[in-house]
């Protein structure tokens, strides 16, 4: 990992727990990831396994009763000047700053997010003006300039949120995230309430705007195709774990984790020849009874005695093509793990 | 095939265009829809106009075959099922049920229909009852739909309807309450509940749409051994064209409120005819694209959806199809016969599927302009 720039965001060892009376529910345990300029990260992992926790986490947007127990998340931009900022020590003042202006979410539901009763072009213009000092003429010359960004006539800026399409009111969302040039951007499930056609429309429109503003995208998403086609990395979690990071290409043809290789089984493939599709047995966990070691054993085909035992300390994994690929398994390895071979003709290393 | 062109009128006939249905095969028709269309009056005064939100479509549901109905959120297809499932009424257009036709008004034979006909809708999470537990949501439609005597008939049955969609031990998931159940866990109370009235035809409204990647496939999975076992004719609406690929033998394609494209599943998916089916194909995910947009970053022009307004003239996929010309915008293009089980309703469907077209010795298309 020594050749990658310097990371504009890092997490180390990040926890979260939700308090509740019957007991803490740690949503987000001992969470490593880094984002560095310009890059991709993909986050996957199914409802509950706490994806959104984490990024929020590392912004600080969490509520009570969600509680950082413990980790670093920090900040280095290029405003900044080389200074870090770390970003669970800022004082409310100091996070403001930071958030949006550094650090921007495009949120999961776009009809949500946006108020109703407010013009698009109202909206935008709060976002431009909290952040910029800045003429009233040349703030609305920016939030105009803003949706010709993601390719909205001018003539929506009158209109109210219901008046738009689903598509229409994500690019707004995104145009929103983008208004004062945020150097990370964090996109939690953008696309999910979008037909296929919509989203890669729009998905396209984001990669084209990173490569011209250089921002770097932590995508969360359970949709680890989409994914493998657009991120630089990717990240899956599992009950509040990450168990492996690889670049998209070694996620795709050497899925190192059981967990991992279940997920890529369970998606039918629009092309290439049918294969046969496995899934994963078994239901998602209940994060309040995990059990002890891996939490994914339960689900697992290769699951075995000293399973329990696992630390889930992410390991490099052997003989992967891609030198940073790591995964918390330390019995599957993805050798032979191809997609499109049988569903549980997995070569193990140990044993 | 004969030589001379394959097109064809779409008569008013059985399914408006004549195909080899691969949903035929796996055996005999129980529901027919012909030319079903819905209309929706929008606005008042001046800005009245009319949605034909669903506009001649036909489909056949056979015993044991899985139909797939595809298309964007907008398209008319949950209009369809609900037409189908005698939620809605049509504004036109026929269901015939095991030959004969289906009248509402006539409320004892409508009951009937509606226990042969089940719906499980999109999300689990809002179609059960919050305050009852799934003994209460599976003993309703036993007891309406069934004439059991006594308790342990219903016992029975209610035991053996939460074992077919797998939720065991019986007893204990009986007792639940919606709350206690997974995503996934909720969905097979509701197609238990669906089969609890012992129907012959599945109308499953993106069934796993809300359910984790990870448990679809073992929802799917169970739809596909519950049409195995009790001979259902499954109606398989979704957004993920590739799902259909997977899962149905037969699949028709909607836009705007038509049957723009249908066809084996296989084919369909595989070799897309219609501009509308090509765009959505090329839109899925595609982990092995190399030269995918969303690596090169270079995105088209966003293009507006496409419009059911009545007043719209021409195919409604003109205006975002890059083949159309001036009779696209003018004349609706029937959906016509391109192989000899497989059809799409498109004039150009020759350039945009020219193998397909010529591989029938058709020719092209022909006018239809009488």
């Amino acid at each position: 990992m020594s050749e990658r720039a310097e990371p504009v965001l890092e997490i180390v060892d990040l926890s979260v727990e939700y308090r509740s009376q019957t007991g803490d529910v740690r949503a987000v345990d001992h969470v490593s990831l880094s984002l560095s300029p310009g890059e991709v990260v993909g986050l996957a992992g199914e409802s509950g396994s706490g994806k959104s926790t984490l990024a929020y986490g590392a912004c600080r947007l969490l509520r009570p009763p969600a509680v950082i127990t413990g980790g670093r998340v920090t900040y280095r931009g290029r405003r900044l000047e080389g200074r870090s900022v770390d970003v669970l020590d800022r004082s409310p003042d100091e996070l403001r700053e930071l958030r949006w202006r550094e650090i921007a979410i495009v949120f999961q539901s776009a009809m949500n997010a946006l108020n109703p009763v407010l013009r698009v072009r109202d909206q935008l213009l709060d976002v431009v003006e909290a952040h910029l000092t800045m003429s009233k003429n040349d703030a609305r010359e920016r939030v105009a300039s803003l949706l010709d960004l993601v390719a909205i006539p001018r003539d929506r800026l009158r209109s109210y949120p219901h008046e738009l399409s689903g598509g229409m009111r994500q690019r707004v969302m995104i145009a929103m995230a983008l208004a004062v040039d945020p150097e990370v951007v964090i996109m939690d499930e953008p696309t999910t309430a979008l037909d296929v056609v919509v989203q890669r429309e729009i998905l396209a429109q984001v990669v084209e705007l990173k490569q011209s503003l250089g921002f770097a995208v932590l995508f969360i998403t359970h949709d680890l195709s989409l994914l493998i086609e657009l991120a630089d990395r990717i990240a899956v979690m599992y009950a509040g774990r990450l168990v492996e990071v690889a670049s998209s290409p070694a996620v795709h043809h050497g899925p190192a984790h059981p967990y991992t290789q279940g997920l890529l089984n369970s998606f039918p493939s629009l092309r290439g020849p049918r294969r046969e599709l496995a899934g994963i047995p078994g239901s998602p966990p209940d994060l309040r009874s995990l059990p002890p070691g891996c939490p994914f054993v339960p689900r697992c085909a290769h699951s075995r005695d000293e399973c329990a035992e696992v630390d889930m300390a992410l390991r490099a994994v052997p003989e992967a093509a891609d030198p940073d690929h790591v995964s918390a398994c330390p019995f599957v390895s993805g050798r032979s793990a191809e997609r499109g071979g049988p569903a549980h003709g997995v070569s193990e290393v140990a044993s | 095939m004969t030589g001379t062109p394959v097109r064809e009128v779409p008569a008013p006939g059985p399914t408006g265009v004549v195909v080899d249905s691969p949903a035929a095969r796996r055996g005999p028709l129980v529901l027919r829809a012909e030319e079903l269309s819905k209309d929706f009056v929008m606005g008042r005064g001046r800005s009245r106009g009319v949605l034909n939100a669903v506009r001649g479509v036909s489909v056949d549901l056979h015993r044991r075959a899985v139909v797939a109905l595809v298309g964007e959120s907008g398209s008319g297809k949950s209009t369809v099922a609900k037409l189908l499932a005698g939620q809605e009424r049509a504004t036109g257009g026929r269901i015939e049920l095991e030959g004969s036709a289906v009248d509402a008004s006539h409320r004892r034979d409508f009951r009937a229909y509606k226990s042969s006909v089940q719906m499980v809708f999109q999300d689990p999470f809002s179609s059960l009852n919050p305050v009852h537990t799934v003994r209460y949501h599976l003993a309703r439609p036993v007891r309406l739909h069934r004439s059991l005597r006594g308790r342990d008939a219903l016992e029975s049955a209610l035991v053996e309807l939460v074992e077919q969609v797998r939720l065991t031990p019986a007893s204990q998931f009986l007792a639940k309450y919606p709350h206690e159940l997974s995503g996934g866990q909720r969905q097979r109370v509701a197609i238990a509940r669906a089969l609890a009235a012992r129907p012959s035809v599945l109308l499953a409204d993106e069934p796993v749409s809300m359910l984790d990647v990870s448990i679809r496939l073992e929802v799917l999975g169970l739809i596909s051994e519950l049409r195995d076992r009790y001979d259902l004719a499954v109606l398989y609406i979704t957004h993920d064209i590739a799902s259909a690929r997977y899962f149905a033998d037969e699949a028709l394609v909607m836009y705007a409120g038509e049957i723009v494209e249908r066809g084996p599943a296989e084919s369909v998916t595989q070799a897309p005819a219609h501009p509308y089916t090509q765009l959505l194909v090329s839109s899925a995910p595609d982990p092995d694209a190399l030269g995918s947009v969303l690596r090169s970053g270079s995105s088209a022009a966003p293009r507006s959806a496409g419009s059911a307004l009545s007043t719209v003239r021409g195919c409604r996929f003109s205006a975002r199809c890059p083949l159309a010309e001036e009779r696209c915008r003018n004349e609706s293009p029937p959906l016509a016969r391109i192989a000899h089980d497989r059809a799409a309703a498109c004039w150009r469907v020759d350039v945009a599927a020219p193998g397909l077209v010529e591989a029938h010795g058709g020719g092209g298309v022909e006018a239809m302009t009488d």
